[in-house]
């Protein structure tokens, strides 16, 4: 305690400069470099910053702006509103759900006028903020036990399961396995994951038969699975998409076909090249090398996220920080892992390149928190914080 | 620390979980990209290759390009098939919607009929999907231009200008030229020429555009083309030009067939035009003829319908596949037997008072009153029938046969026109083997006047007379002249005839034209100062019972038109120096010296007008002044 004192003193009333000065500027960096590969790209589909790159740019200064916001606020704050923050999510997932706009087959958005929110994208924030919050108040020993693991579980499955019948399948599998990453840091016992583990590889086949029988799953949903397991059954169909892009990304190379010279890309044969597919053509005009550098960014990126957990000294930033690691390690790997047919075709951004706005904010949000965390790694959050 | 500070404790069990914990997902993290870079490995350097020419595919598209057909020309390079720019609608049905709807739309732009339709559905239902089916052709330029208004509203649907064949004077030409269709589905799967699958594409289905089909096709040039992934061209990588194909140069007169074709009339037969020496085919005419360009669209099945169902057979290349009883006209070649062999010679004289018997039967002359004593030159000039059945009795199948063949008969002269028939020349090995029976004695009678089993094409009636005219050479039919840079030969080897017994006959034949008693005298030659030589035939088709002889022959005017002789004549001229030889058959045109003598004698007089005219104004001056 009395070394902690004056410490957390310190940190409690630091000026606005004082905070500036502990943001992480190799990490902002890092991430303003990855954006920057995604202007390349966007630039390159086109062929012009118009209308995909000079928009992005716009967006990623908005959320550098937004980012920065987010990181300055007092960590108090928002661990104190946390439950508002899940519960408003909440409301608007709902909302979607009654009165939701119809965009790309699915309810996703809403349409204020003068921004679209899309709820789901909200969620992971909240559920991750939800979790955090979840496990500080609780001990170890609490955390451990079976009775304070059902209200986490009830947590995830809720928006998880709204979001699923939107139909937002990839969304809802996301949030899924981030809010399982949250149970597994915050302490819950191990062999409640390899259990669910087990049951759940037993029970896919029995889970498919009976989402197939009662039309739980949407035909394309369903088609895209299939899809996956057997992409050369349909190659004009639903498995075109990814072909092509396989196709795209081998043709590539090591060395790639220069920027510009994606005959895939530019040729159209490549599906949704500016969004969810961009590393398809990343990977097609810079081959290889340009992969691993984009993922060696995104590596840093990560890095930086396990380090500011490791430094943060209260669990509700250690599970903020590496919960918005693992969501954004999610989408990274999941729309790679996706374009190159190792994963089914479920609408994940790339984050940060792909185009597209609301993604973009929750990442650059989520990023804001970690940033956060790691200039308020010594704050003090106790029970006497929250709002009774 | 109390319990509501939560901040960790250094080295407290929950500080060591959590680290554990954020490794293991560190770790996982780590494993995870790494199978990332793994599967990148693999697709984009293991696999690379394949991609790469998967990608290749994917971007390039070969497109034929279709070499324009060989133009077909006459002997002076007038042009009677060609190629001329052809406006078209083409639909390629994976790219349709709704083939129904669309085909509906353009019913009422472009009045497709039944058949249209029907061939159109046909194609579409059995070839494969992406390759083009033609919807119509032909078209005029506004209605080209009203399908181009309306592409927007038609998917799948092409507007395209291409080549079309066009022919000179169609029906003139229709059995020596002949037609190209399109490419059918058999053609398809019996051929593998790419060319075939081009939309548009025809295939040479008789005459010279059949026989000399490859010649004329000449060879695709190929265009490789960048395209996008609707198919949209986006420029043009590498291009070889198409080879053209060849041009095929006949030995026939346009002028002089076209002529010949307006001599036939409304007339069915065979009429070839020959020179006697090169055994060039100046003149090749089957009547009646049909428009060639029917089958350029695909023919319509009521079209189709009328040209099977034509008593007059316009189909039936006639002078090639037409097979006739030559009737007199083969008197000539009996003569020439029997004189070669010496069983007669030209003084020797048979009296004829109009029948004969043979055994049970009775053989007449068609003069009812007979010829009174004749020999072979007056037996010639009028046709007696009663001479050549005792001459024919004396010299005997055999050497007929023999003396038949060596003018050609029973023999397929190739002249590329497929189709050809053999006629017949029949001996006594034949007539046992076919019919089982022996030859007869009444078998040499009526082979002696040309009838009986005997049959000869136009063709080879031609060659027969040429022969003759020539002094006995066996001059051979040539109907092109060169295809490409190969020129067809020319050959005429003596045939070993004594010129004194051809001299007898050429006397003969003159006779037939020049002489008050001759059965052609009437048709002879008046407006050029030179002669011909001819003999006529007829063939009879039906049988004259015992009956009706009695009752008096029915004249053929009084027949109906299938009943009545087969019209037949062969001649040459000029007379002292002879170089075109015709022979003309009109089917059931009565008798020969009628029907067939004058179109005979104008295809004489039209070739020499054509090209002896210096010869012609020569023999003037010299008439003047003698």
């Amino acid at each position: 305690m009395s070394m902690n004192g004056p410490f957390l003193t310190r940190t409690e009333h630091r000026s606005i400069g004082g905070k500036l000065s502990e943001i992480s500027w190799g990490l902002v960096l890092t991430v303003t470099l990855i954006a920057c590969v995604g202007f390349g790209i966007l630039y390159s589909v086109s062929g012009s910053f118009d209308p995909w790159a000079d928009r992005q740019m716009v967006r990623f200064g908005f959320g550098l702006l937004l980012m920065t916001a987010v990181a300055l606020t007092s960590l108090k704050v928002w661990f104190q509103s946390v439950y508002v923050f899940y519960g408003v999510a909440l409301v608007l997932l709902v909302v979607v759900e009654a009165f939701g706009r119809i965009g790309m087959g699915a309810q996703r958005w809403i349409d204020l006028g003068f921004i679209q929110i899309q709820p789901s994208e909200v969620m992971k924030l909240a559920l991750v903020l939800a979790l955090a919050r979840y496990y500080h108040d609780r001990t170890l020993e609490e955390a451990r036990q079976f009775r304070h693991m059902i209200i986490p579980v009830f947590l995830i499955l809720l928006p998880a399961g709204l979001v699923i019948h939107q139909p937002d399948l990839g969304t809802g599998l996301l949030i899924i396995m981030g809010g399982t990453a949250m149970l597994f840091l915050g302490g819950v016992k191990a062999r409640w994951f390899i259990g669910t583990g087990l049951a759940g590889l037993v029970s896919v086949p029995v889970a498919w038969k009976v989402l197939t029988r009662y039309d739980i799953l949407y035909q394309h949903q369903m088609n895209r699975i299939l899809t996956f397991l057997h992409p050369e059954d349909d190659p004009l169909g639903a498995g075109y998409h990814i072909m092509q892009s396989k196709i795209a990304l081998g043709s590539g190379g090591i060395h790639g076909k220069g920027f510009m010279q994606g005959t895939q890309a530019h040729l159209n044969f490549l599906p949704e090249k500016q969004t969810d597919f961009i590393f398809t053509m990343l990977g097609e005009e810079f081959g290889l090398i340009g992969g691993l550098v984009l993922l060696a960014l995104y590596s840093i990126v990560f890095a930086y996220g396990i380090v500011i957990a490791m430094q943060c000294r209260h669990t509700f930033g250690r599970l903020v920080a590496l919960g918005v690691t693992v969501t954004f390690f999610l989408y990274v790997f999941i729309n790679i892992a996706m374009v190159m047919g190792l994963l089914p075709v479920v609408g994940v951004p790339l984050p940060l390149v792909s185009y597209g706005g609301t993604a973009m904010m929750t990442l650059m949000i989520g990023l804001g928190f970690l940033l956060n965390v790691r200039i308020h790694r010594d704050a003090s959050l106790s029970r006497a914080d929250t709002i009774e | 620390m109390e319990r509501g500070m939560k901040t960790f404790q250094a080295g407290s069990e929950r500080d060591k979980q959590f680290t554990r914990r954020a490794l293991i997902i560190g770790g996982g993290q780590v494993a995870l990209l790494s199978t990332l870079v793994a599967r990148m490995y693999y697709l984009q350097v293991v696999e690379a290759d394949q991609y790469r020419t998967l990608a290749e595919e994917n971007r390039i598209s070969m497109r034929l390009l279709p070499p324009t057909r060989g133009n077909i020309v006459d002997r002076n390079g007038a042009e009677l098939a060609g190629t001329r720019l052809d406006y078209r609608v083409t639909m390629v049905p994976e790219q349709v919607p709704d083939v129904e709807r669309t085909l509906a739309y353009l019913t009422g732009h472009l009045d497709l009929d039944e058949d249209d339709l029907t061939r159109i559905v046909r194609q579409v239902n059995h070839q494969r999907s992406f390759l083009p089916v033609t919807v119509a052709e032909n078209l005029g330029w506004a209605d080209f231009a009203r399908i181009n208004v309306h592409l927007a509203d038609l998917p799948g649907v092409h507007p395209d200008a291409g080549e079309t064949r066009s022919y000179y004077d169609g029906e003139a030409f229709a059995h020596v030229v002949g037609y190209v269709s399109p490419v059918s589905v058999r053609d398809l799967q019996n051929n593998d020429d790419p060319l075939l699958e081009l939309p548009g594409f025809k295939i040479g289905r008789s005459g010279i555009e059949r026989s000399f089909d490859l010649e004329l096709r000449g060879t695709a040039g190929s265009s490789q083309m960048e395209v996008n992934a609707y198919g949209r061209t986006i420029r043009e990588l590498s291009r070889k030009d198409s080879q053209p194909g060849e041009t095929v140069r006949l030995t026939i007169d346009a002028e002089l067939q076209s002529f010949a074709h307006r001599r036939m009339g409304k007339e069915s037969g065979g009429v070839v035009l020959m020179d006697i020496h090169t055994g060039d085919i100046l003149a090749f005419v089957s009547a009646p003829g049909f428009d060639p360009s029917l089958f350029n669209v695909g023919i319509s099945q009521k079209e189709w319908d009328a040209l099977l169902s034509n008593i007059r057979k316009p189909l039936v290349n006639k002078v090639v596949a037409g097979q006739y009883p030559p009737g007199s006209t083969f008197k000539t070649v009996v003569g020439l037997a029997a004189l070669e062999d010496g069983i007669i010679t030209a003084d020797d004289e048979f009296f004829c008072n109009g029948k004969m018997t043979l055994g049970k039967g009775e053989f007449h002359c068609w003069k009812r009153q007979g010829h009174g004593h004749v020999n072979l030159h007056h037996a010639l000039e009028q046709s007696c029938d009663i001479y050549f059945y005792q001459v024919a009795r004396r010299v005997g199948v055999e050497k007929i046969a023999r003396m038949a063949r060596r003018f050609g008969l029973g023999e397929v002269h190739d002249i590329h026109i497929a189709g050809q028939k053999a006629g017949l020349v029949p001996d006594e090995a034949w007539k046992l083997a076919t019919l089982g029976e022996s030859w007869q004695g009444g078998d040499n009678l009526n082979l002696g006047i040309g009838q009986g089993f005997l049959l000869a094409t136009p063709l080879q009636l031609a060659v027969m007379v040429s022969r003759i005219a020539n002094g006995g050479l066996a001059v051979s039919p040539r109907l092109v002249i060169q295809h490409g840079d190969h020129v067809e030969p020319v050959s005429a080897p003596p045939i070993g005839i004594r010129p004194e017994n051809m001299a007898q006959i050429h006397s003969g034949m003159e006779a037939v034209m020049n002489s008050v008693h001759g059965t052609g005298y009437r048709s002879r030659i008046l407006d050029l100062p030179f002669e011909m030589a001819g003999k006529s035939g007829s063939a009879q088709v039906r049988r004259i019972t015992k009956a009706e002889r009695a009752q008096g022959v029915i004249d053929n005017e009084d027949l109906e038109w299938q009943l009545r002789d087969h019209a037949l004549f062969t001649a040459y001229a000029p007379v002292a120096t002879p170089r075109y030889a015709v022979a003309v058959v009109v089917e059931h045109g009565g008798g020969g010296s009628t029907a067939a003598a004058p179109v005979a004698r104008d295809l004489l007089v039209e070739a020499m007008k054509r090209f002896m005219p210096d010869d012609i104004a020569a023999a003037r001056d010299e008439k003047a002044r003698t």
